[in-house]
């Protein structure tokens, strides 16, 4: 079983504005991105999981055209509070990378 | 008009136009200079404050290449979210920016402003009238809310920058206003196609961050009968259909369906096409239209934090830093009620950076960190109050020993004094919309010419 860590090519996380964040995961060959695009374990549950959110939040978006699969989760609380840890949301890919394929 | 040639010298107003590129872009003769001057992405502070990101300096450096080469070749600017949170006192810097340039420079330009900020009681009568409704993710809201806001704003659309530019301006600062619709206005108002429009805007809002050198220059979108080109500004960049195509992804949630006001941009049937010369073709984007709505932004003041910063290197701390700083915090938040401190009007965190400061969970089994950086925060409801518990806490950051009967341990403070005040916290408090008959019915123009 293999992990997101050793299938993409590179992972990010951004804000996609105050309430919204997204994680883009590159892959670099085909197989690699279908290995993900079939995966069963990863989905709206698992994701939802990794983070505590809500699972019917979690939008998974398969781009074939791109080789990217693209993940938005929303936010815990709104970006910049007073319990904020990070700004910018440019460190919250961590928990997709170990997630099993 | 047959082509339409809408120049993004830059991502942002402020960030240092290149003036190389800037020229290069320039010399391909645009008919409008378009650029976003905001975002929320640095956070609720500046909407909160009513202040902008970039230094006024940096802002008025990039204005003055654009309003000067606007002037020469007698073509529109359009500038949106002026000051980063484009609240109206934003609007108004950026118009006095303008007027300083046109005083040093000898020339004049006709500016319109567009004002967007909402006022806390009006918007509270809609959300009672049920005009306003809470987006997917949003925080919990109701008719109090909008009081509870120092800087409510509405993200304008295209309506807007049409009227000021039909009616004869030739430099147009909006406040707040979506991303796209200061790009998306002018080629829509000159008959262009308008999926192509709003999906060309979205490319091309965040400049060369859709080309293949993202750190160069700027983008130029040409606008003609079979759909859009976008190419690079600055010499030597390009723009491949990765670079054009993967921009999509960039800080959006869905990369499929694009919401903007009036609309929704389809881009399941989209075609990209690589042209000679660095340059990729858009076409097949759709444009379905939708009740119109505004997008509401909200921050107001929730506290004022005073911070200290501790570098352990303890070796009997590293082996378990969370007991000891759980004792810590158990000691000083007793001592803090015995003090008589009010909880209801402060409270504080403790984050170790090299242990879970970032991600605030479990760390993998066996991690031993070599040190430790520990942030205390204190939360209150007046500075003077975060200050005073972060002084309590002082001698314990310094001093809390990991047991008892060993001599005293010291911990690392860089500062004297150790306690920084960090002053106001803000937080986005809206995500909402606003439904709305008439685009212009909450914005007001203004333009004196």
């Amino acid at each position: 079983m293999s992990t997101i860590e050793q299938t993409a090519k590179y992972v990010r996380s951004k804000n996609a504005g105050p309430f919204w964040i997204t994680i883009d995961v590159f892959f670099e060959t085909e197989d690699n991105y279908q290995t993900a695009k079939q995966s069963k374990h990863l989905n709206q549950s698992t994701i939802a999981n990794a983070y505590g959110v809500k699972g019917d939040l979690v939008k998974l978006f398969y781009l074939d055209d791109l080789r990217v699969l693209k993940i938005s989760i929303p936010r815990l609380s709104p970006q910049g509070g007073k319990h904020e840890r990070d700004m910018h949301a440019g460190q919250q890919y961590l928990e997709i990378l170990d997630m099993e394929l | 008009m047959n082509v339409c040639k809408v120049f993004v010298p830059n991502g942002a107003l402020g960030t240092g136009v290149d003036e190389k590129s800037f020229w290069h872009g320039i010399a391909m003769e645009p008919d409008i200079i378009s650029l976003d001057a905001g975002s929320t992405d640095s956070g609720p502070y500046y909407l909160g404050t009513s202040q902008p990101k970039y230094a006024r300096d940096a802002v008025k450096s990039d204005l003055s290449y654009i309003l000067q080469s606007a002037h020469e070749r007698n073509i529109p600017v359009t500038i949106g979210s002026c000051g980063t949170c484009g609240a109206d006192l934003m609007v108004d810097m950026v118009g006095e920016i303008c007027n300083e340039i046109f005083a040093e420079k000898g020339f004049t330009r006709k500016i319109a402003k567009i004002y967007t900020e909402q006022s806390a009681e009006e918007m509270a009568e809609q959300f009672k009238n049920g005009n306003i409704h809470a987006l997917e993710g949003a925080p919990y809201a109701d008719g109090k809310t909008f009081a509870q806001c120092n800087h409510i704003v509405a993200l304008a659309g295209i309506e807007p920058f049409i009227t000021a530019l039909s009616s004869g301006a030739e430099v147009v600062l909006c406040g707040r206003a979506t991303d796209t619709a200061v790009i998306a206005a002018y080629p829509i108002m000159l008959g262009f196609d308008k999926a192509l429009a709003w999906h060309g805007a979205k490319i091309a809002e965040c400049g060369a961050l859709c080309t293949e050198n993202q750190t160069e220059g700027g983008v130029m979108l040409t606008f003609d009968e079979d759909g859009v080109v976008v190419e690079a500004t600055a010499e030597g960049n390009w723009c491949s259909v990765y670079s054009v195509s993967a921009h999509l992804l960039y800080e959006n949630a869905n990369p499929i369906r694009l919401t903007e006001p009036g609309c929704v941009i389809d881009t399941t049937e989209t075609v990209y096409t690589q042209l000679p010369e660095g340059r990729v073709r858009v076409k097949g984007t759709k444009y379905i239209e939708t009740p119109y709505t505004m997008k509401l932004e909200g921050s107001g003041l929730v506290g004022y934090q005073t911070v200290s910063l501790v570098g352990v290197r303890d070796r009997e701390i590293m082996k378990d830093p969370m007991s000891w700083l759980d004792m810590m915090s158990g000691y000083v938040g007793k001592k803090l009620l015995k003090l008589g401190f009010d909880p209801q009007r402060y409270s504080f965190e403790i984050r170790p950076y090299g242990w879970n400061a970032v991600y605030g969970g479990k760390v993998p089994e066996g991690h031993v960190a070599n040190e430790l950086g520990v942030l205390f925060i204190a939360t209150a409801d007046t500075q003077e109050l975060a200050t005073k518990v972060a002084k309590v806490f002082n001698p314990y950051l310094l001093h809390f020993p990991t047991k008892t009967g060993v001599p005293l341990p010291s911990y690392a403070f860089p500062f004297s004094p150790a306690e920084i005040e960090r002053g106001a916290v803000y937080e986005f408090m809206l995500s909402h919309v606003i439904e709305l008959d008439d685009p212009l019915s909450i914005v007001r123009i203004e333009s004196r010419y």
